[in-house]
């Protein structure tokens, strides 16, 4: 999606120069909630205030939206299908396999590849595997364990190593 | 409809990093707590909203809120999934530069992307654990980890193989049914 939305901002003009929008979408990437939504939402605001904000927000939603809402609406209907439910069959092995691979490139680019604020020894890799294994050992410790601790718990031992060490 | 709305309302809240990190959240709330969702239905979900234009958050709200409420239901959930981004950047846009450059910010980021990663692999973990227990599956996880890991292909592509193939040998088990019949 970003370089979608570089494109279409960058000819509109909606942002001061490349750097805003870079700004923008670092900060999209690391705040709450869904990307797309957050780059609009920014953009939107940036441009037009809060009204700005909601249109474009509403822009990005829409689509989406009525999309699946179609899509929810056939498969309701359709969902005794022979075909359908040999289709289902097929992929739901299949979406297990890409999560992994999500959880895989997940762990791989936060552990080994803290770079960002240019880290030169190793010392980041240990804490981030520090983490690693204790958020893995929190989340099993019940469980059903609500998900907002493992962030939260990550996020202060993240303050806390960093930080301090 | 409250306590549907309520729910999307916190995962949009408490999702750091994007649309796979929904993933949890959403397995936590549809599934585990509520069961709006089988974990069947929920890995469809899934391959739904990866496959359909637009972000992940917006299509499994909208679709979770179908299943639960219909329409209505959709709408509620798309709305709850979103305002929080929509306050949360409006208030940002007004602190910027104090945000961007805060170095204990980062931090927090940096441990918080390890635990979402530790998320998703729990989420990965509890999806597979579902999954028959046949060669064809063994190989189709195999075939979506490594399609997904590698990026070779476009993960709608992925999916909609999986799917082919899962149709293909749904009609063929269906014909071998049919000769044990007439057997």
């Amino acid at each position: 999606m970003i370089p979608l939305i570089t494109e279409e901002v960058i000819k509109n003009g909606w942002v001061e120069s490349t750097d805003v929008l870079i700004d923008f979408i670092a900060i999209s990437q690391s705040t709450p909630g869904a990307f797309a939504i957050n780059i609009a939402t920014f953009i939107g605001y940036n441009q037009a205030g809060i009204l700005g904000a909601i249109f474009t927000t509403l822009g990005v939603v829409l689509p989406s939206f009525f999309i699946i809402l179609f899509i929810a609406m056939a498969f309701h209907k359709f969902k005794t299908n022979k075909y359908v439910i040999g289709f289902l069959n097929g992929i739901s092995p299949v979406v297990p396999g890409i999560i992994m691979s999500v959880a895989l490139t997940f762990i791989l680019r936060s552990v080994f590849d803290v770079i960002d604020l240019n880290f030169k020894d190793f010392k980041f890799q240990i804490w981030a595997v520090i983490i690693f294994i204790i958020s893995f050992g929190v989340s099993k410790l019940k469980k059903r364990i609500h998900p907002i601790y493992i962030v939260l718990i990550s996020g202060a031992l993240g303050l806390l190593f960093y930080g301090l060490f | 409809m409250f306590l549907l709305f309520f729910t999307f309302f916190k995962i949009g809240l408490f999702t750091f990093g994007g649309g796979y990190s929904m993933i949890p959240l959403i397995h936590f709330y549809a599934v585990d707590k509520y069961h709006w969702l089988t974990e069947k239905e929920f890995i469809d979900i899934i391959a739904i909203a990866e496959s359909t234009p637009g972000p992940i958050a917006i299509n499994s709200a909208t679709y979770v809120g179908y299943k639960v409420l219909k329409i209505k239901g959709s709408a509620i959930a798309t709305l709850g999934v979103v305002i929080p981004s929509l306050v949360i950047i409006i208030i940002i846009s007004a602190f910027l530069m104090q945000f961007k450059n805060n170095v204990y910010v980062e931090y927090a980021f940096m441990g918080i992307r390890v635990g979402v990663a530790v998320l998703i692999m729990n989420a990965a973990i509890r999806i597979y654990k579902k999954v028959d227990k046949s060669i064809l599956s063994y190989i189709l996880v195999v075939f979506g980890l490594i399609m997904g890991f590698f990026n070779l292909i476009p993960i709608v592509y992925v999916i909609l193989i999986g799917g082919i193939i899962g149709i293909f040998y749904n009609v063929l088990i269906n014909k071998e049914n049919k000769v044990n019949e007439n057997d």
